[in-house]
């Protein structure tokens, strides 16, 4: 057994579990999008990140990825925490505005606003298709081509490739490409058409007064204030 | 040439190296060292070498004089330059016709030539001696210094010069324990950026119980304008394996691994030299001296990617996977290479191991500030006259080094800005000049040291653009996998690219800063964790020049092409034709000692003719409407 502090309090978790792991254990909801159940673990999308450490060392990683350690303390939702995750939403949003998976994030952190321009693409890049088609049919038929600003993904010198099998299962876990949103606005607007709530008390009282100490949970701290 | 003696004892390589010192120091003959490093060898230094055999051959020298061809001795605004020995005289920018003369006056009729000789661009004052040269003078080159005295493809001149000396004490006399205890009292810290304490890292790889462990080299330097690992690895790669060998040793590696960039080919051909010569030597492989230690050392060529210098990457790539990073931990040190316990350290780093081991620890950690030991070799580039590498002592003052032994910004301009830790390092303003450098006071100052990058920046240099050209370099060596490095820094450009075209909106600042926070908070490795540092650190220094982009859409140093225009300035024209002839787009018209025109619908506006006007005749200006702009308000 493993202790450590996640959110104030001492849990205790198993070796080889990651901080999500232990978060979702514990009932504390991170959001994810580059992770899924049942492939590796890739820490591509950041947005999972949690805030690990105390004082000027404190840092954020990405909890799909870090592996729980002895005595480390864990905030799931502190500012630094949500300000990241939103930045990182924003920029998914800009890159592929049609997806509905992430029209959802934005509405469920309160991103209202687009400030990048934005790009139409159909992938993130978050790699759950290369993965599924690599760790659950065992067929590595697509792969990551380029890197930085020119990475795109795609089969072997980007001609049919001999080893899909046509399965679609790179499609069924793509987030992206999958289902677009069926919202009110048009597709490169933020839809936000599920964003109801309304309080915002992240910014009046801080993360320290949530009582599930879990902001995000109820979504009624993660709006934006409206100015 | 009789094949090698394979030394079976560690006593015989004592023997051996005694044997080298003393060879060395009984030979008398007179020296010619040509500097040909790649920088040498670019300057024509192996044309110089060729030169001077014929024309010492033709004085019927050649079995009189030795030339020792050595890698780079630093000073790169003076390749290639010739030590005369034992005249001791330094000559600089030597041209092949140089050389009769060399061979004619110097050596024969013993006199010092005078048009050779290293002059001070600010003073006039010439110097004949290495050491009488301002460059050479406050440097401290205990790690760099040795290059001019070998030949780095002979083992024998390593040697002669006490090397592998360190390796035969710690394999005769020291346990691994007390090898890494040793590295700690020296202080020596990572010099591949980060800092982290190298004894340290060297414990918790040897506590580790699996086996094999491994040992890396990281020689994947991929900063722009930095190359003090090139230069220690083409010039004294003896000097980097000994390290390894050492570290190999106290860690309880099998095996060593040089990454290195194959952009680097006389640095990669002098490495697999000098690992070929260790095994012939019995230096490398099972059984080393006797001492049951076995070890080698193999090279892998990178492909030249930057971000395979991060050492999770760096993993992947020698794995022959895509250079990606990955979590840590596990740190490599824990599970690294083939998931093996693997110790990465940075070139210079292991060439400062053999300094330590045999000088002692105490030595060592006599050099430098309380927190940061020893020295750092920078390269100085950029707006300064003596453009080169430096090694000094760690606290060592910006303006020292700029300054002192850099001499200062060329052409009497001002100075504005430095630029340390390559592109996600941070530029420094003036009022940071008395800053002494370590790791702790550049971090403080949001700047790292990185591997050791210094490009300096005169008043002609836009902030803007400097950030524009290293976010382009950042988004385009960022290997993709988060989110936010790729789209971070893609986004950032793009932002910054249009502030630099007069784009710029209000609230891009803010937008920036937001941005640059979330990339450096997020991200996984330290590519993107220190990719925001470009904004960052001019936003920081210069946020009045962004904002002068922004509002008043004029460029303070009339560089961002969008918003500036070249004139003539008819009462200053002489007619000259200079900056006719310097115009790549024949926009200049115009005849002898007549007011010369340009035509503003052909200019590029590459500042040629703005470079080529001796008579400030030709002045960047604001655009047309820009200036109406700025009148209505």
């Amino acid at each position: 057994m493993i202790a450590l502090k996640l959110n104030g309090l001492e849990v205790q978790t198993e070796k080889g579990w990651t901080l999500l792991d232990t978060a979702r254990f514990f009932g504390l909801e991170i959001p994810t999008l580059c992770h899924m159940d049942g492939l590796t673990p890739w820490g591509g999308c950041r947005l999972c990140v949690v805030e690990i450490g105390e004082g000027p060392r404190a840092k954020l990683v990405s909890s799909c990825t870090y592996p729980v350690e002895e005595g480390l303390v864990v905030h799931t939702d502190t500012k630094r925490v949500i300000a990241a995750r939103r930045m990182m939403i924003e920029l998914m949003l800009s890159t592929a505005p049609m997806s509905k998976e992430i029209q959802d994030l934005a509405s469920r952190f309160g991103v209202t606003r687009q400030r990048f321009p934005p790009r139409n693409e159909e992938c993130v890049y978050c790699g759950r298709c290369i993965r599924m088609c690599d760790e659950q049919m065992d067929a590595r038929a697509i792969g990551f081509q380029y890197r930085g600003y020119k990475k795109k993904i795609g089969t072997p010198f980007d001609i049919r490739s001999e080893e899909c099998r046509l399965c679609g299962a790179c499609m069924y876990v793509c987030p992206a490409c999958a289902a677009r949103c069926g919202g009110p606005n048009a597709d490169t607007d933020i839809c936000n058409a599920c964003l109801q709530v309304e309080p915002t008390c992240l910014e009046k009282y801080g993360e320290l007064t949530c009582w599930m100490y879990d902001a995000g949970r109820c979504g009624t701290c993660v709006q934006e204030k409206k100015s | 040439m009789k094949a090698p003696v394979k030394l079976k004892t560690v006593k015989a390589l004592e023997q051996a190296v005694e044997a080298q010192k003393k060879l060395r120091q009984a030979d008398k003959k007179p020296v010619l060292t040509v500097s040909a490093g790649t920088c040498g060898q670019a300057r024509g230094a192996l044309k110089v070498v060729e030169a001077l055999q014929t024309a010492l051959k033709k004085a019927k020298l050649d079995k009189k004089v030795k030339i020792r061809v050595t890698g780079c001795h630093g000073f790169c605004e003076a390749e290639p330059n010739v030590l005369v020995h034992p005249h001791d005289l330094f000559y600089q920018k030597v041209d092949p016709a140089n050389a009769d003369t060399i061979v004619l006056e110097t050596l024969k009729k013993n006199r010092t030539i005078k048009a050779l000789l290293y002059k001070d661009p600010v003073t006039g004052k010439t110097a004949p001696r290495e050491k009488a040269i301002p460059f050479y003078k406050k440097q401290r080159r205990v790690v760099l210094g040795d290059n001019a005295l070998i030949d780095p493809t002979q083992i024998d001149d390593y040697l002669a010069i006490g090397g592998y000396g360190a390796l035969a004490k710690v394999l005769g006399k020291m346990t691994p324990e007390a090898v890494i205890a040793e590295v700690k009292t020296a202080g020596l810290r990572g010099r591949g950026g980060a800092g982290f304490p190298t004894g340290v890292k060297w414990e918790m790889a040897r506590s580790q119980k699996g086996t094999p462990k491994y040992i890396i080299c990281n020689a994947d330097e991929g900063d722009p304008g930095a190359y003090m690992d090139r230069s220690l690895l083409e010039g004294n790669p003896h000097r980097v394996l000994e390290g390894m060998l050492i570290g190999g040793f106290a860690i309880g590696a099998c095996e060593g691994i040089i990454f290195v960039r194959d952009e680097y080919p006389l640095a990669v051909k002098h490495v697999s030299l000098a690992v070929e010569e260790l095994r012939k030597r019995g230096l490398l492989g099972s059984d080393i001296l006797g001492t049951g230690f076995s070890f080698d050392i193999r090279i892998v060529k990178g492909a030249g990617a930057f971000v395979c210098g991060e050492e999770t990457a760096l993993i992947a790539s020698i794995e022959g996977l895509v250079g990606e990073p990955r979590q840590r931990p596990p740190f490599p040190a824990e599970k690294g290479l083939n998931g093996k316990p693997t110790v990465i350290n940075n070139v210079e780093t292991w060439g400062n191991v053999p300094l330590i081991l045999g000088k002692g620890g105490a030595w060592y950690a006599k050099i430098g500030t309380e927190k940061s030991k020893g020295t750092k070799i920078f390269s100085l580039v950029g707006k300064i006259n003596n453009t080169g590498l430096v090694e000094v002592p760690m606290g060592t003052t910006l303006r020292e080094i700029i300054f002192d032994i850099g001499g200062g910004i060329p052409g009497g301009r001002k100075f504005k800005a430095v630029q340390t830790g390559g592109p996600s390092g941070g530029c420094l303003p003036t009022s940071k000049l008395d800053l002494p450098i370590d790791y702790e006071s550049l971090t403080a100052a949001s700047a790292i040291m990185g591997s050791g990058g210094m490009i300096v920046m005169d008043d002609k240099t836009c902030m803007v653009d400097i950030a524009k050209y290293f976010l382009n370099f950042l988004r385009d060596e960022s290997c993709g996998k988060c989110v936010s490095c790729r789209e971070g820094t893609q986004r950032m450009y793009e932002i910054v690219t249009r502030i630099s075209e007069g784009k710029g909106k209000v609230g891009d600042i803010e937008l920036l800063e937001e941005l640059a926070a979330a990339v450096k908070d997020a991200s996984m490795c330290n590519l993107g964790i220190t990719a925001a540092n470009p904004i960052l650190s001019t936003l920081r220094y210069f946020k009045r020049e962004y904002e002068a982009h922004i509002k008043e859409k004029r460029c303070p140093a009339g560089v961002c092409k969008s918003l500036i225009r070249f004139t003539v300035l008819p009462d200053k024209c002489t007619g000259c034709l200079a900056c006719k002839r310097a115009c790549p787009n024949d926009c200049i018209h115009g005849t002898l000692r007549e007011v010369h025109n340009i035509d503003q619908e052909k200019c590029i506006k590459c500042g040629a003719c703005y470079e080529a006007c001796r008579f400030e005749a030709v002045e960047a200006q604001r655009d047309e409407a820009i200036v109406i702009l700025e009148g209505v308000k």
